[in-house]
This record gives structure tokens, sequence and C-alpha cells, in this order.
């Protein structure tokens, strides 16, 4: 191979200097998110782990449902509290502020969900 | 193997045209017509058996003449809940329900020697939610289905804006949202003037229309536009499928015509002139 002793540490210091920002970065995950719970309501349609990583899946599900099954517009919690299936009228019924639960992890993870083009935020969390 | 040449050819030809016919023919066996033409209504003329509900609605134009105002404000109250877009111009416009005079509503009637009287008649019209809807034919995504009760819903998050099913639909019952609804125009009107939160709006690039108030019917209550004109019957909503409800009487003991039956859409709507 020529020229070894240039090619060799060249490379080394590129991929030094590429992943750097995950060495920078190592064993620290940021400043984590911590999306505001509601004050008032204590109990959520499902258990906080599936929300959390399948909020998006169940709101596919309520929503196909209700529009094409004709499936029912209530749920009932596993404590006995009646809920709407629909993000405008029952999530946001307790998860009130979206800029300070929605956004928080959505900007963390950076996905860019399209609910609000249509679906309307609850007004005071504007 | 001593086989002839013209055996050979015959065998071979055989052979071409069953591998060609084979697999159309298995598919129109086994999978039958399009989703929308399998519908339980039968072909033809005269009524297929009633399964399920239908929801219908007679329309008494006689009534909206005789209650000058009366059909603007079931406009009102349909744009104002279902949160629709007033572009403020012809090209854009967006519409559930709209007034529209007869010899638009009935063009393939003669309008020839019409009493004066019946081209001021302000007519009520919206999607017909037909019992063959061509619309629900067009969609390639099913952005637009036909319920079990008959009504022709959409699923906004499905559609993608080709706009098939505006040329799909013989009564022009669908509008495209060439601008943004939730926007303003230039004098910083928003293009909708009080937004009810218990309703999404949509966005732009959607095909939207008129939903029989699916989401009020979920809660027992009637559409918007019937429950403005109660108290003057002028307009009269039920299911159609069930013979002792109140629409059901309607059209037996009263002449009604539809929009357009030729084209063998089956409209849900019925017009008393």
């Amino acid at each position: 191979m020529y020229g070894k002793g240039r090619i060799i540490p060249a490379l080394i210091l590129f991929l030094g200097v590429m992943t750097s920002p995950m060495w920078y970065c190592s064993g620290d995950a940021g400043n984590l998110p911590k999306p505001e719970k509601p004050k008032d309501y204590t109990e959520c349609v499902a258990p906080t782990q599936f929300m959390r990583t399948s909020h998006m899946v169940l709101l596919n599900q309520w929503r196909d449902d209700i529009l094409r099954e004709d499936g029912a517009r209530k749920g009932i919690t596993a404590n006995g509290t009646e809920y709407d299936r629909s993000l405008q009228n029952g999530c946001m019924k307790c998860h009130s502020n979206k800029k300070k639960f929605c956004d928080v992890c959505h900007e963390y993870t950076s996905v860019k969900p399209y609910c609000w083009d249509c679906h309307l935020q609850p007004k005071e969390a504007m | 193997m001593d086989s002839k040449r013209r055996d050979f050819l015959k065998i071979a030809g055989l052979t071409a045209i069953a591998g060609i016919a084979a697999p159309s023919a298995f598919n129109t066996l086994l999978k039958g017509e399009a989703l929308a033409s399998a519908g339980p209504a039968a072909s033809g003329h005269g009524a297929a058996a009633p399964t399920g509900k239908r929801y219908g609605m007679v329309i008494d134009v006689k009534k909206f003449t005789e209650n000058p105002g009366l059909a603007e404000q079931c406009v009102s109250a349909c744009h104002t809940i279902h949160n629709v877009p007033d572009f403020g111009n012809k090209k854009d416009e967006i519409k559930w329900l709209w007034v529209e005079s007869y010899e638009h509503v009935f063009p393939e009637h003669s309008q020839d020697k019409r009493p004066d009287a019946l081209k001021e008649m302000p007519i009520l019209t919206l999607c017909n939610h037909c019992d063959k809807p061509p619309c629900v034919r067009a969609c390639p995504t099913k952005a637009t289905f036909k319920k079990k009760n008959g009504i022709v819903a959409m699923d906004y998050h499905r559609c993608i804006g080709c706009r098939f099913c505006m040329a799909a639909c013989p009564y022009g019952a669908r509008s495209f949202n060439w601008r943004d609804p939730r926007g303003k125009d230039a004098n910083g009107r928003p293009f909708i003037k009080a937004e009810n939160p218990k309703y999404p709006t949509r966005m732009r690039g959607v095909v939207e229309k008129c939903n029989f108030c699916t989401e009020r019917l979920a809660i027992g209550q009637i559409p918007a536009c019937v429950e403005v004109a109660t108290q003057t019957k002028g307009l009269i909503f039920g299911d159609l499928n069930d013979p002792n409800s109140e629409i059901s009487q309607v059209l037996k003991t009263s002449f009604t015509i539809q929009r357009n039956p030729a084209i063998g859409t089956h409209p849900s709507l019925f017009y008393i002139i």
C-alpha cells in the first residue's frame, strides 16, 4: 500500500471527527423530556408504559373503529371512568396543554405528527 | 413419439387460450366485482331486499319557499358545526350543504314551460349518500367509503387529494381545499369564522363533503340541518329501510323525485317540489 503512513492516520482522524458527536455525548441522553401530567386526573385509558410506546397505534384503532365500523365513541378505564375515544375531545380533555405534553416528547424524538393540521388543540393552551 | 404437426399446433393453440383465459376467469369468479358494486342492492331496476339501516332525507322544497331564509339557516348551522371554511370566492367554495336553483339541481328535467316560481325556489342540496356511490368506486385509497347505515363517509387522514371522487360524483357534492382552511384572507379575516372546538377542520389538499352528521347521530342527535328545519318539517330524516319511520311514511304518501336517478346511483335524498 502506497502512502500508508499518511492514509491510515488520516482515516483514523476522519472517523474520529465524524463520530465526535457520539463520543461527546456518550453515556448522556441529554435532557430527558418531562411531559407535564394532568393534575386533576390520575388514570389514563391504558397503562403508562403502553401509552408511552403505542399511543399512536391506539389513536389509529379508535379512528378506524369509529369512522368505519360505527364503533363506540365512549370507552371505560380500568377504574370505571368513562372517556371519549377521541384525540380532540378525549385525550385533550385531561392533557389539555399540547405544548407541555405532546410537544415535549415529540420534539425530543424529532417526530412531527400531523394531528394538528386538522384537529384543534384546546384554546387556553395555545 | 409419432405426432403430426397439425395435432401439435392444435394442442399448442388450446394451451395458449386456456393459459390466457383461466386467470382472468378465476379472478372474476372468486373476487366478484369491485367493492362498491358488491353491495346488497340488486342489479337492474326494482327494489332490492333492504337489509340494515339506510339513512335518507326528504327535502320539501315548498316549506323553504314559505319560510324565506330557512335554507340559509340550515347551511349556516351545518357549516358552523363542521368548521367549513368560507374562502369568499365561488371558485374555491367548500360546500357540504348549499342552495341551488331548480334547473341546476335537476338539469336532466325539462326546463320548458316551467312556472316562474320554480326558478326562484331555493333548493337545498347536499351529498346524496347514494346506495351505489360512484365516488367510493373511484377513490384509490379507500378514504371514502360506504358505512353499514348507508352513509357515504370520509376518512380525511387517508385522502391524498387526487379528486377522482369529485370527477365521479354526478351531483357536485364534493369540494376540494385549494387553500388552507385555517388561513386568513388578504384582509385578515379567518376563513373559519368561529372554530367549533368539538370538531376538527380539514387541511389544504383534501376533499370534503357532507357526512350526514355521523358524529351527531352517534350521540343520539339528528343532523344539524334537520334540527334547524324541524319546526317547518322542511327536512325529514330517517331510516329508509324501516317501513314505520317518518320518512318512509312521507315517501309512501307524497310524490317525490330524486336527482338524476337514471344513472343508477340510487340516491338517498328525495325532493318534494
